[in-house]
């Protein structure tokens, strides 16, 4: 038709395409070559900024070409004047933002901006700030340029308010920034500085009560976002508890004396320091861990000479005094008495409660009020019944037992992906709740039978444990932490999955093991139980390996002083 | 140039178009341009698609119904129509052009799309009137317009139909309504009779503020107060003045940000013609206040009015209906109900339901079913961050730059634009029944194979079956936000729905000085509606709602809460876009119509027409390809294309604009 344009065909655009980039190519590669040889021959003048500003000007992420440019800027410091230095900043400054516009999440041109403004004598820090904020205008989730904003804040010195604005004004536009929650969650403690407390602080309550409406408002619009989830969480997180001994015991019988840490430590030369002193004077001991690992531990244990033990005075005095963690105990053992020990009762230490802050009820109260009335609306939305059940234990974990497992129900439901994570949790705040009722009766038997337990955790705190049921769960292994129930005399497992038994090892008073019901397949499994000295009792019923031929020869052999094994 | 023009083309389109108007320009130095859409699109896409393409102008008066004006423009579009029809009655030398096996069809020369023009001024008109002349007029429901002391001296206008007098746009006192008699006459000697009325109405206001005046101590008024006021106030003669600060459209509309227009705009990179700005905010008029509708999730997170639990079932609802079609469970068994009751069925508080069914579907609370209404929230959904925090976009300097961005890229691929050029007829073909070509003023024949044309041109004959809808419209200069914020410079649009059975919702669109639309420190206010009765008698309710008039005397909590009135206008416009072809009698096949604007708040409509008539006329063609890159264009001799090509980019926008504007691209 008349009046046509005529325009090139697809196959001529193409090959002016390849030649166009051919050329670029060639172009490239000369140049990085040049600067190579340059750098190479030492000669880092201004010529290497001329090539390298071509090269990075494509490609700012090529970190050698960067560190070109640094040694020129550092040999040039030496030779130009004060104004030509000035100038060539300047224009440093410039290149660098036509690099970001290139890629605005090069790693190597942020770096390169913070090395050349830290080397500035009086940068000019507004300017940078402004800079920041036109960068997550236009991408609000930049952590590299948060990144950097963190670093000129603290360079300027900016006001902590004055950048928690900042956050607030972006969290308004898009409030999915995990970067800004976090940097909240950063300026805030600086804000609102709290006495006694870690860097890690807690906030006043009209602080936290004003983030907490806020952060609400976010999952009320949007319940599946996690960015404010996680600022929720960090808002009723507590902060990690004071280094302690929580328990000491002290056994004539087995001549030891055990210790429980309030967190894993590592005991030895060159790592944490325990001083042990028996009737007021010091003692040399080795101490080492029940699973025999020697690793980070919360329970370590000694073996004590007989003359701490013996038996004509009417007590003898162990005080064991933790250097590092400011913190120590005392346990007596009175004559005539087979042990005796001192702990900090779970009850009184709210020791399970760590998910969440020992805030003041009424806050968590209400937090729990809002969240139910948000399940009332989405009934299937996970992080929000996490939150509850996370929020139900933090307010009374007997109280709300009951309901907190229909929650679990639930959450395993409408989240299948996640269900052997739920069951571990679940295993866990039901260990929890038994160990507090156990405490609250005062006694030292522990029952979990029937419990759909997946997991044990918390082994530590049962030190004192004589009795423990775990029959009738779904339990795959006992863990090597289960060598901590130094006192443990009967263990019944019978009726789980159970294939291995690494934490029945060491177990000094243990005498009847009941395992009936369970996978144990090899003869090897049952190698640990060879360490525990006073084991008589063995129920191996209903597991495959009975089945072995020859198994009760090879018991006897494997287990030669356990009295009775049934198969 | 009228003489060179040659004499065959394929498509000829009688429109308006760009236009230098040598009445304003009498005024004012300025170029104007107008063009319908739908004929300026199929301008663009047949020059694309290589047709050889006229537009001409057969008007002798300014015309078309998509054009913004500055405010003198508008003062004398306005004047026009107390003029045009002086022109009737010319010399019909081209009849003897016809031939005998041709007969031809006339092409009105009136406009009968505009009717009840109504104007008031309400700001301070001069710096110098003492506090005391402007406090009497206080009393007055509005002061006239026909301020003596400025060229807008003639600005008001009786509409020229069968009208009575009586709707003389100024509101008399009630002590003059005698002298006014409600005479009526034939609309060929309205003009003067109007103008005589005009004056004398004009001297009776005032005696009348003279009377006022007398009286004044009686009347309990801060006059410090209102002083005070007025000095920060804009006055008549700034609007005058700064006049050309205005861009005004007839017709209001916006862009949905992923409207036909909008994606039509990209795929032919017209979009580089324009700039836009992101409507900044959705405004609900509930229980006496003016309040944000939050609509976006960024809206709900920091909305101070709802509460918690609110923004969940809101976020929950528009989620919902953003792919409602896949959960039909939800709402099938509703289909029958209105969208109203299905909002209530789905216990949306009160506060809700307001804001889902006018702010954000826009649907009628009678009429819309709950699909037309999920259908409608879906696009709001769909449209919305795009370009930013709302789903619709205005263009910078008005709506009337879009028509000439179409004009423009036809001008580029070899369209002909005829200045000043009037259309005497068409020339049809007795046998076949075709339209041959036209006479222009000149005499001149000119043949073509398409002819398109607006159906304003049409005379009555043609029309005589057709029943029209109007359209109400309002222009308002105010001297502040509908809703106060940190930043003065938002463009917000706020849907006031249907007071009563048989009236219609009423759009306000609030145009702020960024967009290059009004003086710095006024907006520009447009209320468009479907018309019940005269587009004043249909809007004033709601303008006295929202605004106060400038000369009223303010109560110290009034006047932060209401925006104040410096100057309206009121006018019914024609509204043919549901009128089908065959409603024309006897209209050749090749004769095409485009019809004027319509009352929607997109541009669906024109965009849908202009394709329609596009693929009639090249069947088989793409609709606007995009243009190629200069770079590929294959140069053959003295190429005209590709000097055209050249000069587009010439075409560039203005430096004047906002940074803050958008030009169209994909989305990051």
């Amino acid at each position: 038709m008349h009046g046509r344009l005529k325009v090139k065909t697809s196959e001529e655009q193409a090959e002016a395409k390849r030649l166009e980039r051919e050329q670029k190519l060639k172009l490239y590669l000369s140049a990085t070559e040049a600067v190579l040889q340059k750098r190479q021959a030492g000669q880092l003048d201004e010529s290497v900024l001329e090539l390298t500003s071509q090269i990075l000007g494509a490609n700012p992420d090529f970190a050698t070409l960067w560190n070109c440019r640094r040694q020129v800027f550092q040999k040039l410091e030496a030779q130009k004047s004060p104004e030509d230095l000035a100038a060539l900043v300047k224009a440093e400054l410039g290149f660098l933002e036509s690099c970001l516009r290139v890629n605005p999440k090069s790693y190597g041109t942020w770096h390169h901006r913070c090395w050349l403004l830290s080397r500035q004598p009086e940068p000019n820090w507004s300017r940078e700030l402004e800079l920041c904020a036109r960068f997550l205008e236009a991408d609000e989730r930049n952590f590299h340029c948060w990144d950097y904003r963190r670093f000129v804040a603290a360079q300027a010195v900016v006001p902590p308010a004055e950048e928690l604005a900042f956050t607030d004004h972006l969290i308004t536009r898009n409030f999915s920034n995990y970067s800004s929650w976090h940097y909240r969650s950063c300026l805030l403690p600086q804000l609102h500085p709290q006495p006694d407390c870690g860097p890690q602080g807690r906030l006043p309550e009209d602080v936290l009560l004003k983030e907490l409406e806020l952060v609400q408002n976010a999952f009320f619009t949007d319940p599946n976002d996690q960015s404010a989830w996680f600022y929720h969480r960090w808002l009723l997180g507590r902060a990690d508890p004071q280094d302690a001994l929580r328990c000491l015991h002290v056994s004539r019988d087995e001549a030891c004396l055990t210790v429980l840490f309030s967190r894993r430590l590592l005991v030895g030369p060159g790592m944490e320091t325990l001083l042990l002193m028996v009737d007021e004077s010091p003692l040399a001991v080795e101490w080492r861990t029940p699973d025999g690992r020697n690793q980070h531990s919360h329970v370590w244990f000694c073996d004590l000479p007989a003359a701490s033990l013996h038996d004509q005075l009417p007590q003898h005095t162990f005080r064991v005094i933790w250097t590092a963690g400011n913190a120590q105990k005392e346990c007596i053992l009175l004559k005539g008495h087979q042990e005796g020990w001192c702990r900090d009762s779970a009850t009184d230490e709210q020791l399970f409660r760590c998910e969440l802050s020992v805030e003041k009820s009424t806050v968590l109260q209400s937090e729990l009020e809002s969240c139910k009335e948000l399940q009332e609306l989405e009934p299937e939305n996970k992080w929000c019944l996490l939150t509850i059940i996370l929020l139900m234990r933090a307010l009374d974990p007997l109280l709300y037992e009951k309901e907190t497992l229909q929650y679990f129900q639930t959450l395993k439901a409408v989240d299948p992906m996640r269900a052997a994570y739920m069951d571990d949790l679940r295993s866990k705040f039901l260990l929890e709740n038994s160990v507090l009722k156990m405490e609250y009766a005062d006694v030292r038997v522990l029952h979990l039978a029937h419990k759909d337990l997946t997991v044990l955790c918390h082994l530590e705190q049962l030190l004192l444990v004589t009795h423990l049921d775990l029959s009738h769960n779904r339990l795959e292994t006992l863990p090597p932490a289960l060598a901590a129930l130094r006192c443990l005399e009967v263990l019944q497992a019978n009726d789980n999955t159970l294939t291995s038994l690494d934490g029945i090892t060491n177990l000094p008073r243990l005498r009847e093991l009941t395992l009936g019901n369970n996978c144990l397949r090899m003869l090897s499994v049952l190698q640990p139980l060879a360490s525990c000295p006073r084991l008589a009792l063995l129920d191996l019923q209903g597991n495959p390996l009975c089945h072995a031929e020859g198994i009760s020869e090879q018991l006897a052999e494997l287990l030669p002083s356990v009295s009775s094994i049934l198969t | 140039m009228a003489n060179n023009l040659p004499s065959e083309f394929d498509v000829i389109i009688i429109g308006t178009v760009l236009k230098e108007n040598i009445l304003l320009s009498t005024i004012h130095l300025s170029t104007y341009s107008t063009s319908g859409l739908p004929e300026s699109i199929i301008a663009a896409a047949c020059s694309r698609s290589g047709q050889r393409v006229l537009h001409v102008d057969s008007r002798s008066y300014y015309g078309g119904n998509w054009a913004s004006f500055s405010f003198s423009g508008l003062l004398s579009w306005i004047k026009e129509y107390q003029e045009f029809n002086d022109s009737l009655n010319e010399t019909q030398a081209w009849q003897e052009q016809i031939l005998n096996n041709e007969e031809a069809i006339v092409l009105s020369r009136k406009d009968r799309t505009i009717q009840h023009v109504e104007v008031f001024c309400y700001a301070s008109q001069d710096f110098h009137e003492d506090v005391e002349e402007a406090g009497a007029l206080q009393k007055n429901h509005a002061s006239v317009t026909s301020v003596n002391y400025t060229e807008a001296a003639h600005s008001v206008y009786v509409p020229s139909e069968d009208e009575s007098l009586s709707t003389v746009s100024c509101e008399i006192p009630a002590d003059q309504t005698a002298s006014s008699n409600p005479e009526s006459g034939p609309e060929v000697n309205d003009v003067e009779a109007v103008a005589e009325k005009e004056n004398h109405c004009h001297d009776k206001t005032h005696v009348q503020a003279t009377k006022e005046n007398e009286k004044n101590e009686n009347v309990p008024t801060a006059e410090n107060n209102a002083e005070q006021l007025r000095k920060n106030t804009i006055t008549y003669s700034q609007i005058v003045k700064e006049g050309r600060r205005f861009n005004i459209d007839l017709v209001s509309k916006l862009l949905y940000s992923r409207g036909l227009l909008i994606d039509l705009l990209i795929k032919s990179n017209i979009s580089q013609y324009a700039e836009f700005k992101n409507i900044t905010r959705i405004l609900a008029f509930l229980d006496g206040r003016v309040e944000q509708v939050p609509c976006s999730r960024a809206d709900v997170f920091s909305s101070k009015q709802l509460t918690m639990v609110e923004k969940r079932i809101l976020m929950k609802f528009l989620t919902f209906c953003m792919d409602y079609e896949e959960h039909p469970e939800e709402y099938k068994a509703y289909e029958e109900i209105t969208f109203s009751e299905y909002l209530k069925m789905r216990k949306l508080t009160p506060n809700l339901q307001y804001f889902v069914l006018h702010s954000i579907a826009m649907t009628s609370e009678t009429t819309s079913t709950t699909i037309d209404g999920l259908k409608a929230t879906r696009n709001f959904l769909h449209c919305l961050g795009r370009y930013g925090n709302s789903p619709f976009l205005f263009p910078l300097y008005g709506q009337g730059e879009l028509p000439q961005c179409f004009c423009r890229m036809s001008a580029v691929f070899g369209g002909i634009y005829c200045l000043r050029h009037s259309v005497e007829c068409l020339v049809v073909d007795k046998d076949s029944r075709k339209c041959k070509a036209i006479i222009d003023q000149f005499g001149q024949r000119i043949i073509s194979k398409h002819f398109i044309v607006e159906d304003s041109y049409f005379s009555e004959n043609i029309c005589s079956s057709i029943q029209y809808r109007q359209i109400s419209r309002a222009v308002l200069i105010t001297d502040r936000s509908l809703l106060k914020t940190d930043s003065d410079q938002q463009i917000s649009i706020l849907i006031i729905p249907a007071s009563e059975a048989g009236t219609s919702a009423v759009r306000v669109i609030e145009l702020c000085s960024s967009t290059m639309t009004c003086l710095k420190g006024t907006y520009l206010v447009h209320l468009t509606c479907t018309s019940s009765r005269t587009a004043r008698e249909d809007l004033e309710p709601i303008v006295q709602k929202l605004f106060v008039p400038c000369t009223e005397m303010e109560k110290e909590n009034e006047e932060v809460a209401k925006p104040r009135l410096l100057w309206a206008l009121y006018f019914n416009m024609r509204d043919s876009s549901d009128v089908s072809r065959n409603s024309y009698n006897d209209l050749s096949s090749n004769i095409y119509v485009c019809s004027g604007p319509d009352c929607e708040l997109g541009n669906d409509n024109a965009v849908k027409q202009a394709e329609a008539l596009f693929q009639l006329i090249c069947p088989n063609e793409d609709f606007c390809p995009p243009p190629p890159n200069p770079e590929d264009v294959v140069l053959e001799g003295p190429s005209l294309q590709a000097e055209a090509l050249e000069c587009s980019s010439v075409l560039e926008v203005n430096s004047e604009t906002c940074n803050k504007s958008l030009f169209l691209g994909n989305p990051l």
